[in-house]
């Protein structure tokens, strides 16, 4: 009796842990939330809502002050466009080849090998792409600038890549074997195979692994901040220093903006245009994920 | 009286050091239905996988001894698993056609195998010969994950007959299919012998006596019996063969 009355109160805890444990994740979450909506109306008080979105000018330190977002957008947008454009056209080739190609012991060699990507910290990505990038597309291009959109997007791309391969390489290992065998049964070459009938069929979670990584490109910070500059310019010219929405909200946190001012709640907008990009971007990529029917 | 189309001699399939085929020799008639017995894992499968070179795709998997197709040795030196395949088709467990059209299905292997075609007569023809016309007819461009299992398992047959291949290996074509629909296929089989060389593995004895010609019996890796039909189900020369048919054990 004594046990089992143990065994149900220990039970109990666990579980009160447990929930303890999720509730906190939901506290912060709906904390963050709460906090940048906040500042956010705060700053939209002072800043209307059209010159912020639609404003081709970020200046919000100097003035005369203007506090268009689009110059930030532009420099996300540049890193992501370039980015993806690296990671996933390389991220599918390596996993077609992994999948389809690869021994089993080159492929014990080269998933680590990604994974070790992965885990190298951003800011050594930053100084990779500062010190070694750079001068060689100073090399080939005389007119790049030290801090330049290209650098960073090249680094980013490396690090979503293993992203990309690792989440193409599973959504080609959930096919069914079946799928495969019948492709070869008809006198499919490997490349057939992989390319017509194992891409297509895989096609919605490849889809949900690119948006993921945009979405990781996104927020990327630490690599942009040191590699891409600190110059908010509305430009598509990847040889130029701009800077990111994250890049900026770094520049403002770490340097010495009054709090209170309109100056500091611009981090709070930017932070909260932010939010609602990675989330819908995570958002879009679980519901690929989870699509059920015809994946 | 008729020639043979698959010759084995002294064949040995090995999983890394594990024999599962140990030796067999056996020749397949042209024109026939070859039905494959055996109870689980008595290799008739990993034989069965062997003639169109499925067997390719497993790491430790070893095959020696003599494979011949129309005298060509399957697995020598200059042989591309990729050609004999057309002229060795497959039919699985499980259907499984591709998530495209129907028709997308059956054009798909002689496309990518540069074959040219009127590609509607194509279809036409393939989905007539694997009795499937007429059920889909109005609907070639509709998914064929849409089609109930038995007709997924027919047109994965039109999309092997489209291959206008010489042989068509099932590796248990019916063991997925309710009883309606495994009597469709097996009718199909009896009309599709008039083209076709068959070699079928089956678990089930009756239909293996229903279907075929020739019957081989395959127990432990070994080649038991191997005949006519009819005689080795009424009058098998081994004993093992018959304690198998009579249902002892298996």
């Amino acid at each position: 009796m004594i046990a089992m009355a143990k065994s149900k109160a220990l039970g109990t805890g666990i579980k009160l842990y447990l929930m303890a444990c999720v509730s906190l994740t939901v506290v912060v979450s709906g904390s963050v939330i709460v906090l940048l909506g906040k500042e956010s109306i705060e700053f939209f008080s002072q800043v209307p809502f059209f010159d912020f979105l639609f404003g081709s000018r970020w200046e919000p330190l100097l003035e005369p002050k203007s506090f268009g977002v689009l110059p930030l957008l532009s420099g996300t947008f540049l890193i992501v466009v370039g980015s993806i454009s690296i990671a996933l056209p390389f991220g599918l080739l390596i996993a077609i080849y992994l999948s389809e190609f690869a021994s089993h012991r080159f492929r014990s060699i080269i998933k680590p090998a990604l994974e070790i990507l992965a885990g190298i910290p951003t800011v050594v990505y930053g100084y990779f792409a500062l010190t070694f990038v750079t001068p060689i597309l100073k090399s080939i291009w005389p007119e790049t600038e030290v801090f330049n959109a290209a650098s960073a997007f090249i680094v980013v791309g490396i690090m979503i890549l293993p992203m990309v391969t690792s989440l193409s390489d599973d959504a080609f290992r959930a096919l069914p074997s079946s799928l495969k065998e019948g492709a070869y049964a008809l006198g499919a070459t490997p490349l057939e195979v992989s390319i017509q009938v194992i891409l297509p069929a895989a096609s919605l979670r490849v889809w949900a692994a690119v948006i993921l990584a945009i979405s990781r490109a996104v927020g990327e910070t630490m690599a942009v901040s040191i590699a891409a500059g600190a110059n908010p310019k509305l430009t598509l010219n990847p040889l130029e220093s701009i800077q990111t929405m994250t890049a900026y909200i770094v520049q403002v946190s770490m340097g010495d903006t009054p709090q209170g001012g309109v100056e500091y709640l611009t981090c709070f907008a930017v932070a909260g245009l932010l939010f609602v990009l990675t989330w819908s971007m995570n958002a879009l990529g679980s519901h690929f994920i989870f699509a059920k029917g015809k994946n | 009286m008729s020639e043979n189309i698959i010759e084995a001699k002294d064949l040995r399939i090995f999983y890394g050091m594990n024999e599962a085929v140990k030796g067999v020799s056996f020749k397949i008639k042209k024109g026939e239905v070859t039905a494959v017995i055996g109870p689980s894992g008595c290799g008739k499968s990993t034989v069965l996988r062997s003639f169109n070179r499925m067997n390719d795709f497993i790491s430790n998997i070893k095959i020696t001894g003599g494979l011949s197709f129309e005298g060509d040795e399957i697995y020598g030196p200059k042989m591309d698993p990729a050609v004999i395949r057309r002229d060795i088709g497959m039919v699985f467990q499980r259907p499984n056609p591709f998530p495209k059209s129907i028709y997308k299905n059956i054009v798909w292997g002689p496309k990518i195998n540069g074959y040219k075609h009127n590609w509607d007569e194509l279809v036409e023809k393939a989905l007539r010969r694997a009795a499937l016309w007429d059920e889909v007819k109005d609907r070639l461009h509709d998914s064929a994950l849409d089609l109930s299992g038995g007709q997924q398992q027919r047109l994965c047959i039109a999309r092997t007959i489209a291959m206008s291949p010489k042989v068509i290996l099932m590796d248990e074509p019916c063991s997925a299919l309710d009883p309606k629909a495994t009597a469709r296929i097996e009718d199909l089989i009896g009309e599709l012998k008039k083209r076709y060389t068959i070699v079928t593995v089956t678990h089930n004895m009756q239909q293996a006596a229903r279907i075929s010609d020739e019957t081989a019996f395959f127990y432990e890796g070994e080649l038991i019996e191997f005949g006519n039909t009819n005689e080795l189900f009424t009058n098998p020369k081994e004993k093992r063969t018959e304690d198998y048919i009579t249902g002892r054990f298996g």
